[in-house]
């Protein structure tokens, strides 16, 4: 956990130096809601549901995901 | 009243909140209304009800959802048929309110859930952060919930329990090409208090030196606590045409000896610009906890002599093949900008390894045939975008 509070310190240091690959330009693919891990948030969330309810294993399911820091 | 149940609102709470912080990055989540209906069949158990989630932004800082949804339970399972019990029914209503602030390139999320059945309550919290870096091609995100539930159980009104939840999540998406991107999800679940179903028995053999005097059953004994990581990495990839093809690989591991591995294929295809398909598989399996047992020699001599035969803790696997379409277009209406219908339909298979069906009389007491069933799930949902 201590190597987990330290992550966005890092993160921000590295981030200064850093430029991005993708450029705005170039994200139309990513910007396409089929890019999203989870088009349907209310389907998506009741799919977790099921199957939680049916197996040992839970957590980490991804609550969003996908599409791009551009719209 | 399923303990499980509780979880499931960790997460589904954290979704309203977290969901599309995740997704697209400093922006706010999408305005957008849905109604669904939802329905498992499978197992002797029918559960059906509608569920209506509604967002709405203020000044592109501030984002507010609130959901309503409700199962209503009509059960016949194998633990019910088995048990001597019979079919019950029972409805479950869950509230939950979910607020997004905008600040620069962090997205702070609030979240409170209930859920009210007649034999559990949970109320729970949640609480996230996410951050953009690297020109918005890295989204970082830390998540915590607080679950407080409580079980009763119908037909006992002096049993009353609870149950503390703390949920920890870490999450990264990850801008990979113009192509290509890629998740990694971290989850640390940390439970206290009554842990199993007041309504779960666990069999013993009357003899353990003779199987053919048969078996008894007795109340499930489990321990207190328990405490599971889960991570998972998903990626998914744009093709050539207007088409994705997406894989997710999970590892779960916990304090209870369950260890499972959960991997998906998926392939979404459009059509038109106005039909959206989807193409899912998807393969579970799991070891069993350490002290199930399918059918024990002799009974739980004390309280930490732990006993389970809860089929959700044995060794099994299960398989879904999902096939999801939608239709989606614009709208001339004012305030109103798209409407989607979408149709999801998953097939289930599940596998018991070590879960006898006990409706198997004929068969020695121990060598019973191993239980299996196939199970459907729809889901039909209305969208508005505004």
């Amino acid at each position: 956990m201590k190597l987990l509070a330290l992550l966005p310190l890092v993160v921000s240091l590295c981030a200064c130096g850093i430029q991005p690959w993708v450029k705005p330009y170039e994200r139309q693919n990513l910007s396409d809601p089929i890019m999203r891990f989870e088009r349907d948030p209310i389907a998506g969330g009741y799919t977790n549901h099921v199957y939680q309810a049916r197996e040992g294993a839970r957590g980490a399911e991804g609550s969003g995901g996908g599409g791009c820091g551009c719209n | 009243m399923v303990v499980t149940r509780a979880t499931l609102l960790l997460v589904c709470g954290s979704a309203l909140a977290v969901g599309a912080s995740l997704s697209r990055a400093t922006i706010l989540p999408e305005e957008r209304s849905d109604a669904m209906y939802h329905s498992y069949d499978g197992g002797g158990v029918e559960v059906d009800g509608p569920s209506v989630l509604v967002r709405k932004n203020f000044k592109e800082t501030v984002s507010v959802s609130a959901n309503y949804y409700v199962d209503n339970v009509s059960s016949a399972s194998i633990d019910v048929i088995t048990s001597g019990a019979s079919a019950y029914g029972e409805k479950r209503t869950e509230y939950s309110l979910g607020t997004d602030y905008l600040y620069g390139k962090s997205i702070i999320s609030a979240s409170y859930t209930n859920s009210d059945e007649s034999d559990y309550t949970s109320d729970t919290f949640s609480f996230n952060v996410s951050q953009d870096f690297f020109g918005d091609l890295t989204n970082v995100s830390f998540g915590y919930s607080l679950g407080q539930d409580e079980v009763s159980q119908n037909g006992n009104s002096e049993f009353s329990e609870d149950i503390d939840k703390n949920n920890f999540r870490f999450d990264v998406s990850q801008i990979i090409s113009k192509d290509l991107i890629i998740g990694f999800n971290y989850e640390l679940i940390s439970d206290e208090g009554y842990l199993n179903n007041p309504y779960r028995s666990y069999r013993f053999l009357s003899d353990p030196l003779d199987p053919d005097a048969g078996y008894q059953f007795a109340q499930e004994v489990y321990p207190n606590t328990r405490t599971s990581d889960a991570a998972s990495i998903r990626l998914k990839y744009f093709l050539p045409w207007r088409a994705t093809a997406g894989g997710s690989y999970r590892y779960f591991t916990d304090d209870w000896g369950v260890d499972a591995h959960t991997a998906q294929l998926t392939y979404t295809h459009v059509l038109y610009d106005n039909w959206f398909f989807d193409l899912k598989y998807r393969y579970y399996v799991q070891t069993q906890a350490d002290f199930y047992e399918d059918l024990f020699l002799s009974p739980s001599q004390d309280e930490k002599d732990y006993r389970a035969r809860d089929k959700e803790l044995s060794d099994f696997n299960n398989q879904t093949l999902s096939a999801y379409v939608s239709y989606q277009r614009p709208l001339s209406y004012p305030l109103l900008d798209r409407a989607a219908l979408t149709l999801q339909w998953d097939h289930i298979w599940f596998d018991y390894d070590n879960f006898a069906d006990l409706t198997d009389a004929s068969s020695p007491v121990g060598e019973e045939t191993l239980y299996e069933f196939e199970a459907d799930v729809i889901k039909l949902v209305f969208t508005l975008w505004y």
